[in-house]
């Protein structure tokens, strides 16, 4: 036996010797068996879950109960409760304040003017850390006055501000609790795996229905979307907060509820805050798939503006999400750096010099506001436009590089594409279940192999196999080339810093700007088919292949370069030799967001036309059958858990090996 | 508004104003395409004239339904015939939701193509010429085959079907979502490239580019229905698509709190031209959505005030 003939390459080479066998003759096997059942899933062993789910849901809706009220009294009483503050926040930014309805209505007090909403955030900018940051954020919401945005942004900050501190205080609630009993994180750790990952197209009708149309449900849909991470980021900080801090709580006689709060929780606010960044990110990510369900804002005029064509007016609108989230990112995180500051003492404007500067120029402009109209809305005549460049562009792209795109899109579809695509939609479904079984029980152990026997026996018993296969395939692939892509430029950008703040910068840009914006170029450029899809999915899941491998490039220790340096390292080697296998956990983390990211673009590349798990999620959307949408977002779901568990497993095993 | 102001007033002196019902608001629906924009707009704008309050909500074409049986949402002014067929009838069948009657619209769809594609396929707009060009439709992922760029498969259309029994080389790709659908079109137009798709009107794509339906043999229910009926004996759908109205529907509760509100919207009543005049201003010459409604509703008064008078 050769010496490279590993016992696991063994079994990795027949695994995939007999998948490959298996797909390639599934047809002559079953026309040879005259056995339909193995391409096709026997239709009377099928599971009817759809309709149960269908049936579930209705009778929540319109049976269920609590003896006084019934359960969809107690979601609308919620819904109300949400409702109140974020109508206020309406008034305040953008309607003004009135009573009456119509003809007889008055108005009580103007909404906050342009300039008082500026001076407010720069001065929160400016209390958070510096005047940078205060003209930096400064900037970016007087982009949205001068482009013309500010009325819907306005819309979509209202409904952000509303979103966040809900979804941030519940899930430091939650994640405390879980901390606290060990059962709570048994059961919630399931339930946040699909809050993130079962597509949100899937549970709109049931959030609908239940409470009601408008902003909304369009928030609670955000909240769902955006809290876990603040969850499993609360678990880790109260965890990591040192044992010595935590004994010296006990020895001084704290209470529980006193440890927790003055001192768990204190220390580990850093941490928290970045939980808190990342729901405003996520709560910024939903903006256009709100906007479907009544948010309106900013998500609004990026879908009407491209179903009209209008290519400058999506940038316009998507680049304003894109400096919204720039803003509250950065003033976010500027929170959680900064550092404890003396009080300052004085009269009451001494003590509170910012607030009442604020306020000041918030009744100033107010009073001024009446008598100069711009001085209360930014006038209509001095807003800018670049529509008519982006449309120039984009024509001038097309009438002269299509058929060059059309060159590189045969080469890649015909090379890459349509073979892996054939391998796995020719799997049978009972081998495909079989074979990740057993993958993953090589990986992470025979428990793992069951569960995801299990998983993938539900996608198939729910007649979605053939559906699921093209979504592997497509994630696959859009994985494989957001890596290759990725890895390098994470590279390069962990090499040379003045690079890499462009290039993560421009991460930054890529994932907060709605996909919706680039996708009608891509259509425009590539036509409808799995290639526009692919590429829209590469560009939303790049960003992270790219960050983690900077992070995991600048984290390995400075002791270990150094040791190659005295072997006599030349620099290749250095990289090759020391720092990538170093960083490998790094990298395959980075691996497994790509693949969540990529499979929560389905629903997104479903609206170009392909016919995946997405697609299913979608038309059960458009014809309202809450069960089927509820299936399909299911087996979406488990297809990222089991890649969330293997590429963790294959992570855990590196660390183990490499001693970390 | 001041065009408005000034209706209003004329209106409310030459008719005393309708008996207020409820003061509670009329909720109708707005979608994101600018033809339902202003459908909506102009019947709201109408019903305030009326003396109405009234408030738009943004909902989902489908999903809406959910909102309009229990009453959360109270009127959607354009459900399309050959769209929305399906998601009404399921909902009138429950009693909760009614069919307030037709728009005057007509929901156009067929087989399109832009102008510049008669030199290379003559014959056409008769659809047997395609019988003889379809590789001039074809691209290298579909060739020899011609590219027929298909809605959004939850639209139906029968399109494989109109394929395979009219003989045509055609094959059908679906399209994920209209937008796709114009993009497609937009960069094919721009390049004067071969693109064969599905359009539908009243929109502002036949407005924007020059181009004409395909005519096929024409469509019965026989058709569809029939394998026999039609040029293909053995197979049905041998013909084009069916037009069909456009629908208003409500809340059922609607006309007991608000019975000439409910009048008003059975009323409603405006053309394709008219419709696609306006669809063009708001999407073709950059007006907003208020301001072509306003302007139509200064110069069409005795139109709209038929829709109120008692």
């Amino acid at each position: 036996m050769p010496r490279w003939l590993t016992s696991g390459r063994v079994f990795w080479l027949a695994l995939f010797a007999v998948t490959w066998a298996l797909s390639t003759w599934s047809f002559q096997l079953y026309k040879a068996l005259d056995a339909r059942w193995i391409i096709r899933f026997p239709k009377k062993w099928q599971l009817e879950l759809d309709g149960a789910i269908s049936g579930f849901l209705i009778w929540l809706v319109e049976d269920a109960g609590f003896y006084l009220f019934s359960f969809k009294d107690l979601t609308r009483a919620m819904a109300a409760l949400i409702e109140a503050p974020y109508q206020f926040l309406r008034n305040l930014l953008i309607e003004g304040f009135s009573s009456g309805y119509g003809e007889t209505a008055v108005q009580l007090a103007p909404s906050l003017s342009w300039i008082a909403i500026i001076i407010c955030i720069a001065a929160i900018g400016l209390y958070a850390r510096d005047w940078a940051l205060a003209a930096l954020v400064g900037c970016c919401f007087l982009y949205l006055a001068v482009f013309g945005q500010w009325h819907s942004a306005m819309i979509t900050l209202a409904s952000v501000l509303i979103a966040v501190p809900i979804g941030a205080v519940g899930g430091l609630f939650l994640g405390i609790a879980a901390y606290r009993h060990p059962w709570v994180d048994m059961a919630l750790r399931p339930v946040l795996d699909l809050m993130q990952t079962v597509p949100v197209f899937a549970y709109l009708v049931p959030i609908l229905i239940l409470f009601g149309f408008g902003p909304v449900a369009a928030l609670v849909a955000t909240i769902i979307y955006a809290m876990p991470p603040m969850v499993r980021i609360t678990i880790v900080a109260l965890r990591n907060v040192p044992d010595e801090i935590l004994e010296a709580g006990h020895m001084a006689g704290c209470t529980q509820r006193q440890i927790m709060w003055k001192i768990l929780v204190p220390s580990a606010t850093p941490t928290l805050m970045v939980g808190v960044n990342q729901v405003i990110m996520l709560s910024l990510n939903m903006v256009i798939i709100a906007s479907m369900i009544g948010a309106g804002g900013l998500g609004f005029d990026v879908l009407a503006s491209l179903r009209r064509l209008d290519i400058g007016g999506g940038i316009e609108a998507g680049l304003a999400i894109v400096l919204m989230a720039i803003a509250l990112d950065r003033a976010s995180q500027a929170f959680s750096e900064r550092k404890y500051r003396v009080r300052k003492s004085g009269n009451l404007i001494q003590r509170y010099p910012l607030s009442s500067t604020v306020l000041f120029f918030a009744i100033a402009t107010m009073i001024l506001g009446r008598l100069i109209p711009a001085v209360q809305t930014y006038p209509e005549a001095l807003t800018l436009t670049t529509g008519p460049f982006w449309a120039g562009a984009m024509e001038w792209i097309n009438v002269n590089f299509f058929d060059t795109f059309e060159a590189i899109k045969l080469v890649i579809l015909q090379g890459l594409l349509l073979p892996v695509k054939k391998f796995f939609t020719g799997i049978p479904w009972a081998w495909g279940i079989i074979a990740t079984g057993l993958m993953a029980a090589r990986i992470g152990g025979w428990k793992l192999g069951i569960m995801a026997m299990l998983m993938m026996g539900f996608i198939a018993a729910s007649g979605l196999w053939g559906k699921a296969m093209v979504t592997i395939y497509l994630c696959g692939v859009s994985v494989l080339i957001a890596t290759i892509v990725g890895i390098p430029l994470g590279i390069w950008a962990a090499e040379r810093p003045k690079a890499g703040k462009v290039i993560l910068g421009l991460m930054d840009t890529l994932q907060t700007l709605p996909s919706f914006v680039y996708l009608i170029p891509v259509i425009m450029l590539f036509r409808v088919g799995d290639f526009s899809a692919m590429i829209a999915v590469v560009l939303y899941a790049l960003a992270p292949a790219v960050r983690y491998a900077a992070h995991g490039l600048g984290d390995v220790p400075e002791q270990m370069i150094e040791a190659g340096h005295m072997a006599g390292c030349t620099k290749r080697q250095i990289l090759w030799r020391i720092k990538l296998p170093l960083a490998t956990p790094q990298l395959l983390l980075g691996l497994n967001q790509t693949t969540m990211l990529a499979l929560s673009m389905l629903v997104i590349t479903a609206l170009v036309g392909t016919r995946d798990l997405g697609q299913e999620v979608y038309i059960a959307l458009t014809k309202a059958n809450a069960g089927k949408g509820i299936v399909a977002g299911l087996s979406v779901a488990f297809i990222a858990i089991i890649a969330d568990r293997l590429v963790n497993a294959l992570a855990r095993g590196q660390r183990k090996r490499l001693g970390i | 508004m001041k065009i408005l102001s000034v209706a209003a007033a004329a209106l409310l002196a030459a008719t005393p104003a309708l008996a207020q019902e409820s003061t509670d608001p009329i909720k109708l629906t707005l979608h994101d395409w600018s033809g339902q924009l202003i459908t909506t707009t102009l019947m709201g704008e109408v019903l305030k004239e009326a003396g109405y309050n009234v408030e738009y909500v943004q909902a989902d074409y489908i999903a809406q339904f959910a909102g309009l049986k229990t009453g959360d949402l109270h009127v959607a002014m354009e459900i399309w015939e050959t769209t929305g067929r399906e998601a009404m009838d399921e909902a009138t069948a429950s009693g909760k939701v009614i069919n307030q009657g037709e728009t005057g619209m007509i929901a156009i769809e067929e087989w399109w193509y832009p102008a510049y594609m008669e030199e290379r396929c003559p014959g056409l707009p008769n659809w047997e010429a395609l019988k003889e060009c379809a590789d001039a439709f074809s691209t290298p992922e579909t060739a020899p085959l011609g590219r027929y760029l298909g809605g959004p498969v939850t639209w139906g259309g029968f399109d494989e079907e109109r394929v395979e029994a009219l003989g045509l080389d055609f094959e059908v790709i679906h399209a994920g979502t209209d937008a796709a659908l114009f993009a497609e079109l937009e960069s094919a137009y721009q390049r004067q490239d071969p693109i064969m798709l599905w359009i539908y009107s009243p929109h502002w794509a036949p407005a924007k580019y020059d181009g004409k339906f395909v005519k096929f043999p024409e469509y019965s229910p026989e058709c569809y229905a029939d394998p026999s009926v039609g040029m293909n004996p053995d197979a049905a759908y041998d013909c084009g698509k069916p037009t069909g109205p456009i629908w208003k529907v409500s809340w059922a509760g609607l006309d007991d709190k608000w019975p000439n509100a409910g009048k008003a919207i059975r009323n409603f009543d405006i053309d394709n031209d008219a419709m696609g005049a306006m669809v063009a201003d708001v999407d073709l010459n950059g007006k907003s959505v208020d301001e072509t409604v306003a302007a139509w509703m200064a110069d069409n008064k005795d139109v709209w005030s038929t829709w109120i008078a008692n």
